[in-house]
């Protein structure tokens, strides 16, 4: 594949709360490709995701974030959504008082505006709305609750998946969807991402579970420790990872062929 | 703390005012009257010493210079009430009271079912019905509800007989005309709701002009055994005004009671709301909303008591402060000895719009029973940032996204109000007050929610 990456995050180092989370993340992604990120708990992973997608609350200290050849790290998160990026969050929050279907049509009619497309009429997008519903396996009824309102963790994960495929984002982040999930859901989740795959879209899948690769087959996988990239390879890297744990891929600098640490 | 000589005299020259107009009236009411001056003269308005008033200071209120409002009120049509009321309902009674004297002209009456009386309650207590007086004096008095015994003189007395319910709500509305000078006005109700009986009251307080004024009202009800009574509170007094109500409620066994109330206006307001659960199987709810921006104070202290075993209680009150504005909610829960199998639960949140504005809430528990159901939870804070992220991260602006988080805060008090002309004329209401108001009525528009 060639041509300009869609993103490109170089040299990313990000911090919460002073705390420095990342530091020093290169990754590049190409419009058709699949990514999967592993790595162990309070590597970054979200932090990386929530970068991209425009949380304020992490502040940037160094690097750069391009996203087709423009800033990314300039433009707010509303901006970001409207230009194609959608994150899938790890812990999606309820919203009391604005019912699904309601939010569902409000990020629709922004991105939708925002391309230079007419607003969906009631009939449309209800139509639209309960296509994807399918797709998704969720029930009809969660439409008209609040937004991931008293919804269960699996209810929640395939709300965001339901988000994703009426939205169809060009660069999606889903940040460990397929955690509790059962297998059934986890197929469902697979479904929503491999429809959006195609030579247009970048996909980027967080996971700690090489399972869901079985599903959402990626081109390709790395390994985020301590706030940086320590190691890059094909889908069986992730087997690899299933077999022998983190333990063996520890040092950032393994990942440009230096000695790994005990 | 005593009264300031000129307040006291006031005060006194207005019950000599009041009470010289009611000599035929019955002794018992001549008495309490009396009972309410002694103790209101020697207590005067309560200080911020006072437990129950530790975070409104009633300065506004004390040395004001308040005195009964004319009887000219001004020039008003029943097209200006349409204005004032609500929505557009057919079906309603309406009782108007204008600077705190009833106004036929403007008030819209209907047939009622027989066994239903509604009227004037100084009319009401000279008359057929002069057994009244242990409905107004089996409640714990304060400084407001005794200067309204002292000085009320008109208000409405309803009255349903056993099995009477009235299909359509009555609404009770009591406005204020503006003044050149600093009026007051002391509105008294009384609902008896016999047994099985069922009625909708809504009592709506506006002020037309912003001249400072001062409203002091109580209304008391008693719901009978398996009772429904629905009460809605719809204040907004004008933008200098002070206004103190209490809301008193006595219920027997089996009785389904909600009060739920809207405080959008004055520039210091007080809402007392005291709910005996008093027969089993009783049911309560309280639900509120307040909003207060500029220098508005708004206060609220509600009292449910649990009287008896196997009622329930359920209280949501919702705040939204901006500016300099601040709210108080305390909400006491007393669960008597016997009352076994009590079921209460209460919420409170403020939404804190600006860094000036403030709130205080103090959930009081009383619980004297050991097999009982009890809950509360209280919060206090700015916008939910995570939630704000999430939508904006959807494509949603920020400035609609405050607004809509602001919006859906506030509603989810208001979708309990179960009368769709009142509630949708509130959110109306609400939209217009939210900053940013504009995005919000488009997504609401665009999104048909
Ligand atoms: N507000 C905060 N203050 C301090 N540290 C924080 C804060 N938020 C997150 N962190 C820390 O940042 C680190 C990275 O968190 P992050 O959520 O990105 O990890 P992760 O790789 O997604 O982990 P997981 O696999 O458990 O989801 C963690 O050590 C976490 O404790
Ligand atoms: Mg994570």
């Amino acid at each position: 594949m060639s041509g300009n990456p869609m993103l490109s995050i170089e040299n990313l180092h990000a911090a919460i709360d002073g705390k420095p989370i990342l530091r020093g993340v290169n990754l590049s992604v190409r419009a058709g490709e699949v990514h999967a990120i592993m790595g162990p708990n309070g590597s970054g992973k979200s932090t990386l995701a929530n970068v991209v997608a425009g949380r304020e609350r992490y502040e940037v200290r160094a690097g750069s974030v391009r996203y087709e050849g423009r800033d990314l790290l300039s433009m707010p998160p509303e901006e970001r959504a409207k230009e194609g990026i959608f994150l899938a969050f790890q812990h999606p929050v309820e919203i009391p008082g604005v019912t699904n279907l309601s939010f569902l049509k409000a990020a629709l009619n922004a991105v939708r505006k925002h391309r230079g497309l007419q607003e969906l009429d009631v009939v449309e997008f209800r139509g639209m709305v309960l296509e994807r519903i399918r797709l998704v396996e969720m029930d009809e009824e969660l439409l008209l609750r609040a937004v991931n309102d008293g919804f269960s963790g699996g209810e929640k994960k395939r709300n965001e998946i339901l988000q994703l495929a009426v939205l169809e984002p060009k660069l999606a982040i889903l940040d460990e969807t397929d955690s509790g999930l059962d297998i059934d859901a986890l197929k469902v989740v697979a479904k929503g991402v491999n429809r959006l795959r195609s030579p247009e879209r970048g996909i980027i899948v967080v996971t700690h579970y090489q399972r869901l690769l079985n599903y959402i087959v990626p081109d390709f996988v790395h390994v985020l420790s301590e706030g940086q990239i320590v190691r890059s390879g094909g889908r069986e890297l992730a087997l690899e990872l299933e077999e022998r744990g983190y333990g063996w891929v520890h040092a950032p600098d393994t990942a440009n062929g230096g000695e790994a640490r005990p | 703390m005593t009264l300031p000589a000129g307040t006291r005299d006031r005060y006194l020259a207005e019950f000599e005012r009041v009470g010289g107009s009611r000599k035929g009236r019955p002794a018992w009411l001549r008495r309490l009257r009396d009972e309410a001056l002694a103790r209101f003269l020697a207590s005067g308005f309560p200080t911020v010493k006072h437990e129950d008033w530790k975070y409104t200071g009633l300065a506004a209120i004390e040395q004001g210079e308040f005195e009964a409002a004319g009887a000219d009120g001004g020039d008003l049509s029943p097209a200006d009430i349409a204005g004032i009321l609500p929505g557009e309902e057919a079906d309603r009674h309406v009782l108007v009271f204008l600077d705190g004297r009833y106004r036929p002209e403007l008030s819209t009456r209907r047939d009622l079912p027989s066994g239903a009386h509604l009227g004037s309650l100084t009319g009401a207590l000279g008359g057929e019905f002069d057994g009244l007086v242990p409905y107004f004096s089996r409640s714990a008095e304060t400084a407001f509800t005794d200067l309204n015994t002292m000085l009320m003189e008109d208000g409405v007395f309803l009255h349903l007989a056993k099995d009477v319910r009235v299909p359509e709500p009555i609404y009770l509305l009591f406005l204020m005309s503006p003044a050149a000078r600093p009026v007051m006005a002391h509105p008294r109700n009384l609902i008896i709701a016999g047994e099985n009986s069922g009625v909708t009251v809504v009592e709506q307080y506006a002020g037309r002009g912003d001249s400072g004024y001062f409203v002091n009202s109580v209304t008391d009800i008693s719901a009978g055994r398996d009772a429904t009574v629905s009460h809605f509170r719809f204040q907004e007094e004008g933008p200098s005004a002070c206004h103190v109500a209490a809301l008193r409620a006595r219920q027997g066994a089996g009785s389904r009671f909600a009060a739920h109330s809207a405080s959008f206006g004055a520039l210091l307001s007080r809402h007392d709301v005291h709910a005996v659960l008093d027969g089993e199987g009783a049911e309560c709810l309280l639900n509120g909303l307040y909003l207060g921006n500029g220098r508005q104070h708004v206060d609220h202290f509600t009292t449910i008591d649990h009287a008896k075993p196997s009622c329930a209680s359920r209280e949501y009150f919702h705040g939204i402060l901006n500016d300099r504005a601040r709210g108080v909610f305390r909400g006491r829960v007393i669960v008597r000895k016997d009352a076994q199998k009590t079921d209460a639960r209460q919420t409170n949140r403020n939404l804190l719009l600006s860094k000036e504005s403030e709130a205080d809430s103090r959930p009081q528990l009383e619980i004297h029973a050991d097999d009982v159901k009890c809950t509360h939870g209280a919060t206090t804070g700015p916008l939910d940032e995570e939630k704000l992220f999430y939508m904006r991260s959807r494509g949603i602006d920020e400035a609609s996204a405050k607004g809509l988080l602001t919006y859906a805060f506030a509603d989810e008090v208001l979708r309990r109000f179960d009368l769709p002309v009142l509630r949708s004329a509130l959110e109306e209401k609400l939209l217009a007050w939210i900053p940013e108001t504009r995005r919000v009525q488009e997504f609401l528009r665009e999104t048909g929610q």
